[in-house]
């Protein structure tokens, strides 16, 4: 029993980690810009291409700093040339666009490295274990995913909280004219931190290609995950967001060793139910069955109960 | 007004003109089958699959004087998407219909095609399945037109519990699956057939986890472990297949994973070597069967030479072999005497006889069981990874009983 719980412990915040890694770039853009990304994943699945890529040409180091920069000038360009135009049609408008280049980039990466899973392993560098807990291994790269994401987590913080630009991205959001009659570049500072975004989605993208596989569906098999944790996190809160991934990877990874149902609660409660109970099939569901859809739930929960999410500071 | 005259002239000619084309009395077939989303890698290497077989026996002069015309259809996996295209299929003169992936599209194509041969006797369709492996199709819901050329499901996961019968150091085994019809199917024939064939064996989990969201199974290997089992048996494919694996492979388990689909479609390229000697897999066929490859898989793979191409599908060989000797031996390509003659139909192949069983039209050929290894002679997907058998069973002792009760033309 102690030794599932301290595996599912580490399990669960080895996932909170990544999950974090994955939707700290969404959460910049979306708090810093209020552009709601849904091209994010696809950034992201293209940092594990390029990473996959370039790790085949000149190794794996290289390919973890030249991969984000790629992802980096490619969200640039979007913003500049892409999202720049759309920003007047509003929200929706924006949300379409990225919708759209979601599904292009998706082509392109199909025609580009086929439909087909690469083979991805880890590379030798980092493909070791860095410790066993009751046997079971930990292997390096995850050691290096939840570093990368607490170092994304503390450079993001101190940059945005207590650095000059952090200010200046921060205003540009809310007092845009204002900032600009200060002499600031406010286009410029978009493109920025979209950049930045994109940068952060392609170095999770390096580590991702490991931990998932790459493929050309990697985007939507991660997409509607990242988008869960941004909105329990709450709408612009980086500490939100942490918070959310490590509740999230906790509470499913913990929901998967429970081999019980609704059914069994009621049952050592004494509360009888007939076996021709309509409900009788749902309450038999066993709470690890239905572990992967709790963030689901939460986030349907979070939205009627708290809109702004555990930390935001402003409703979605 | 002219321009519009003539190009409106200039698509009559050339409608006329493929029409002209089509004409000559081509024996035409359906291929539906996904072409787009995400199972589009499955359906585009079965086209692939059967144009060369199409092609090869066109080369060698059609069936009974009439070439093969292969029809191609995108199904979406949509079971409504299919009887769109079903219909327009058979208006376009198809009186074959090739499918594989998806048992609720085959549920829906083999309902339309009885109910389409009720109604319109004299145009009669058949439906080929090379692929979709829910047992129901050749029981509860078997009818006259529709032959199986894969094993069922439960004839898969008997072969599996055979290869485990014969390895006695599995005391343990874990049942995981995805949560619906499938997995649940798996799920139970595991257990009734591991009781029948190692009621020693003592089943130490069976986990059912909701169809493609598990984006990490590390929560999934850490039960495994602690249950302590030798043996874990899916019928996962795909991502919930290959992150599991990978998650396995990470964690340092140490089992062997028993699964259906391991075997093609990008899976060997996402496992590559971490599967070596521990993922094993049921199949009708294998590179690795004979010594020397077959020489209609050599040639398709000198014909098409990506890596995504890889020769796959034996049964389809089959199914081609059998259908023209059957339209050979009922001298004539109409669908109602090909049935016939196919029906309980005996043939040799290379690795042994099958049987078109007339009780229930499901195939019976030989099934291996076959586990990762780098060091066979053929690999696949270029992975320098292959497949070595561990047990062939022969085609007779797949035979399951069957509930089938089908009514037959008069």
């Amino acid at each position: 029993m102690l030794e599932l719980t301290l595996v599912s412990l580490l399990n669960g915040v080895v996932y909170g980690l990544l999950l974090f890694m994955l939707s700290s770039g969404l959460t910049l853009i979306w708090s810093m810009m209020g552009v709601l990304n849904f091209a994010h994943a696809s950034v992201f699945m293209l940092g594990a291409y390029f990473s996959y890529q370039i790790g085949r040409w000149i190794g794996f180091w290289p390919a973890l700093v030249i991969a984000p920069i790629l992802c980096g000038l490619i969200g640039a360009a979007i913003e500049r040339y892409g999202l720049r135009h759309v920003h007047k049609g509003g929200h929706s408008a924006e949300i379409l666009f990225t919708f759209g280049l979601a599904y292009l980039i998706e082509e392109f990466v199909t025609m580009i490295w086929g439909r087909h899973p690469l083979s991805n392993p880890v590379p030798p560098a980092i493909d070791f274990s860095l410790f066993q807990i009751f046997g079971t291994e930990f292997p390096a790269y995850k050691g290096l995913m939840m570093l990368i994401s607490v170092a994304m987590f503390v450079f993001l913080w101190l940059a945005l909280k207590k650095t000059r630009i952090g200010l200046v991205i921060q205003a540009a959001l809310t007092h845009p004219n204002a900032v600009a009659a200060l002499g600031h570049n406010v286009p410029a500072v978009f493109v920025l931190v979209f950049a930045l975004g994109s940068a952060l989605a392609g170095l999770a993208g390096v580590i991702g290609g490991f931990a998932f596989l790459t493929q050309p569906s990697l985007a939507n098999t991660v997409g509607p995950i990242v988008f869960v944790v941004v909105v329990l996190g709450g709408l612009g809160s980086l500490a939100g967001a942490f918070i959310a991934s490590m509740l999230i990877g906790i509470v499913q990874t913990f929901a998967v060793a429970i081999d019980y149902s609704l059914l069994d609660l009621l049952q050592a409660l004494d509360v009888g139910v007939s076996a021709t109970s309509p409900l009788r099939e749902f309450y038999s569901i066993k709470v690890a069955q239905a572990a992967p859809i709790l963030p689901y739930l939460l986030l349907v929960i979070m939205l009627i109960v708290r809109p702004r999410g555990l930390l935001g500071t402003r409703d979605v | 007004m002219r321009v519009s005259l003539r190009s409106s002239l200039t698509a009559f000619a050339l409608a006329g003109a493929m029409y002209a084309a089509a004409a000559p009395a081509d024996l035409k077939f359906a291929y539906i089958d996904p072409l787009s989303g995400g199972a589009a890698s499955a359906g585009i290497l079965g086209q692939k699959h059967m144009q060369f077989f199409v092609d090869k026996i066109n080369a060698a002069g059609g069936v009974n004087g009439e070439k093969i015309t292969l029809l191609v259809y995108d199904s979406k996996v949509s079971p409504q998407e299919t009887l769109i295209v079903l219909k327009k299929a058979i208006d376009e003169g198809a009186r074959y219909v090739l499918q594989g992936n998806g048992s609720s599209v085959a549920h829906a194509i083999t309902d339309a095609v009885l109910k389409h041969n009720e109604r319109n006797p004299g145009e009669e369709v058949l439906y080929f399945n090379y692929a979709a492996v829910d047992p129901a199709l050749t029981n509860e819901k078997c009818n006259f037109w529709h032959f199986r050329f894969d094993a069922d499901a439960d004839m898969k996961m008997a072969a599996l519990a055979d290869a485990i019968k014969k390895t006695p150091k599995i005391k343990k085994v874990y049942l995981i699956n995805q949560d619906y019809s499938f997995g649940h199917a798996v799920s139970a024939a595991a257990k009734r057939m591991l009781k029948e064939k190692r009621p020693d064996i003592e089943i130490v989990g069976d986990e059912f986890h909701p169809l493609m969201k598990v984006q990490d199974f590390s929560p999934y290997v850490a039960k495994i472990k602690a249950s302590g089992a030798q043996a874990v048996i899916t019928g996962n494919w795909s991502n919930d297949m290959l992150l599991l694996i990978k998650a396995g492979k990470d964690a340092g388990l140490d089992v062997s994973w028993y699964t259906f689909y391991a075997g093609a479609l990008g899976a060997p390229s996402a496992i590559g070597k971490d599967g070596v000697g521990v993922v094993k897999q049921v199949s009708e066929w294998h590179k690795n069967v004979a010594p020397t490859l077959d020489p209609d898989a050599a040639a398709y793979e000198k014909r098409f030479t990506q890596k995504e191409d890889d020769f796959a599908f034996w049964r389809i060989k089959t199914m081609w072999a059998m259908f023209v000797a059957a339209a050979n031996k009922a001298k004539s390509n109409d669908p109602v005497k090909v049935a016939l003659a196919l029906e309980g139909m005996k043939m040799d192949t290379p690795l042994g006889p099958v049987e078109m069983r007339a009780d229930n039209h499901q195939l019976l050929q030989p099934l291996y069981v076959s586990t990762m290894s780098d060091k066979v002679k053929y690999d696949v997907e270029d992975t320098g990874v292959g497949f070595m058998t561990d047990v062939k069973i022969d085609a007779e002792a797949t035979r399951l009983p069957t509930v089938c009760k089908m009514d037959r033309p008069s």
